[in-house]
């Protein structure tokens, strides 16, 4: 009787929380497609932010996302490549795997206080390539993380079928493993690059940001979320207004994003 | 043993094996000759050191680092006819090379999540065959050698991940048998197939031994007698006795080995 007395009120006790994270979350995403529709025009996407448009700002962040992905890519999946075929549970390979874990978690503010030092305060001032490093340094602990598991997953026989073939050990690891763990990986990728396209405090004193469209990445670079985060303190209603539209817009793609890593891993599974 | 015709393509001497970190070898002084074109059946409890012992012989332990070998395993040059012990070999390309000729089918089917076509090309490709047309015929004749041609033919480019467990088994084999080698290792080929699929492959084993010499390790009595020329009986490491299969199974010399195979333990 008591236990199932217990039952129910736990029932009721989750379900209640259930809806009241649901009903947040609603609650924001009306708000921010009521308030930022009405903020989109063609207009937003052909003009600058000088002229009340985001179209230098979408460019601008998808430069450095971009960039920042060539650069963390190939860096994260060979590191995460060492950790699982060659560190072999050795001391130097468990230090660096605690240390990727840590790095997942370590506040993007900091990441760009850092990268300020190294990058921006030497280099007499803000500039794009900053920015880049920046989002780079957060995307690849994530990478290195998901291929590390990722290869993890693939069993030992397939790389004892490989080298009983007479492969040597980074053909089989390369065209083989990798291959077996790609949707896994490809996955990782594009989830770390959702997390990064939305981020503002890594970019805050790295790239800063551009009112017009520029290309130089060794200047001032364009980013929507600094750009967000700055029109939102404005008084005027337009500026608002803007920030609402461009927050709408990054959420859907952020969204997109997502949904299409998620359907990946779901065919996968 | 009418011993004079016979031909040893391997030979197994005073072998001890040790994995990384463990106290004592599991291996312990292991002798064992393989006749050429003949089935060599590895039985024993489980836990024995069959996989063990099978694993030393194209060294495929060596891909985990801190294992130990002492004595002997030697493998006959077939140019020069002389024995040369396998344990000596150090460079990485030397491993490859005795793996090319000491094949290995694993328990578990393993296809490359590639094309059927690219998993037979897959091995013939790393030891540098590059051309279309060469590559299309040696895949075809191992496809052929591995009695799956008829099924494979017409879906060549299909990924191989979408066939039967019995099928990848045989396109595992197919794989091995396209690069021609002098030895083919199996490791319980048969233990996660159905019945159709273990004759099937079993058929496959007697075909291939006119061309390549066979080690199979079995927990199936059976499929030991039914198949294998030889037969080695194994326990807790050591290598009880080794004889012609019939001997071993109708009249063994151990009582160890008459008590194991009828059943009184294992
Ligand atoms: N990678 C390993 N590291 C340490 N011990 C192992 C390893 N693999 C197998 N062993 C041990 O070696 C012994 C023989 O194993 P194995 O050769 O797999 O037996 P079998 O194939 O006859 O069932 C067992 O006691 C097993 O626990
Ligand atoms: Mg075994």
């Amino acid at each position: 009787m008591n236990r199932l007395l217990l039952n129910k009120i736990v029932l009721i006790l989750s379900t209640v929380s259930a809806f009241i994270g649901i009903g947040f979350l609603f609650w924001i995403l009306i708000t921010l497609t009521y308030k930022g529709l009405a903020g989109v025009h063609f207009e937003t996407f052909t003009k600058d932010l000088v002229e009340g448009g985001i179209r230098n700002l979408l460019v601008g962040q998808f430069t450095m996302a971009l960039m920042a992905t060539l650069v963390a890519v190939p860096l994260g999946v060979l590191a995460g490549i060492y950790l699982r075929e060659y560190g072999h549970g050795s001391k130097f390979a468990s230090v660096i795997r605690t240390l990727s874990d840590v790095m997942t978690s370590a506040p993007s503010i900091v990441i760009g206080v850092f990268v300020f030092a190294i990058l921006v305060d030497p280099f007499g001032g803000y500039n794009g390539w900053a920015g880049i490093v920046a989002l780079a340094i957060m995307m690849l602990p994530i990478i290195i993380g998901t291929t590390d598991n990722m290869l993890a997953l693939v069993p030992k026989e397939l790389r004892e079928a490989g080298i009983a073939l007479g492969g040597s050990k980074h053909k089989i690891i390369l065209q083989i493993v990798l291959q077996a763990a790609k949707v896994g990986v490809t996955t990782g990728i594009l989830l770390s690059f959702a997390r990064i396209i939305g981020e503002t405090a890594p970019l805050l004193f790295t790239s800063a940001n551009n009112q017009f469209f520029t290309m130089d990445l060794t200047g001032q670079f364009p980013s929507l979320t600094v750009s967000i985060y700055n029109l939102a303190t404005y008084p005027d209603e337009a500026s608002r207004n803007l920030a609402w539209a461009a927050s709408f817009i990054l959420t859907a793609i952020v969204l997109f994003i997502n949904l299409t890593g998620r359907y990946f891993t779901r065919n996968k599974h | 043993m009418a011993n004079s015709e016979l031909k040893k393509v391997m030979e197994v001497k005073d072998l001890f094996f040790t994995y990384p970190g463990a106290p004592e070898p599991t291996l312990k002084g292991n002798n064992l000759p393989i006749y050429e074109n003949k089935i060599t059946a590895l039985i024993g409890p489980s836990g024995c050191g069959k996989s063990t012992l099978l694993r030393a012989m194209n060294r495929i332990h060596d891909l985990y680092p801190g294992l130990t070998y002492k004595g002997k395993i030697d493998l006959r040059n077939q140019e020069t006819g002389k024995m040369e012990n396998i344990l000596d070999l150090k460079k990485e390309n030397e491993l490859i090379n005795l793996r090319q000729r000491v094949g290995m089918i694993f328990q578990k089917p393993t296809p490359f999540p590639m094309s059927i076509y690219d998993n037979v090309a897959y091995g013939l490709k790393l030891q540098g065959i590059k051309n279309k047309g060469e590559l299309d015929g040696l895949v075809e004749e191992a496809l052929k050698g591995a009695a799956i041609w008829k099924e494979t033919k017409d879906r060549l480019k299909d990924s191989a991940m979408g066939m039967s467990g019995g099928q990848q088994q045989r396109l595992c084999i197919a794989r091995s048998v396209a690069l021609k080698p002098e030895v083919l290792l199996f490791d319980e080929p048969t233990s996660a197939l159905d019945p159709i699929s273990t004759g099937a492959i079993e058929e496959l084993i007697s075909e291939i031994k006119k061309d390549i010499t066979v080690a199979i390790v079995t927990h199936n009595m059976q499929q030991a007698s039914r198949l294998s020329d030889f037969t080695t009986f194994m326990y807790l490491g050591d290598i009880i006795e080794f004889d012609e299969t019939e001997k071993i199974f109708l009249n063994p010399s151990q009582k160890m080995t008459e008590d194991y195979i009828t059943g009184r333990f294992g």
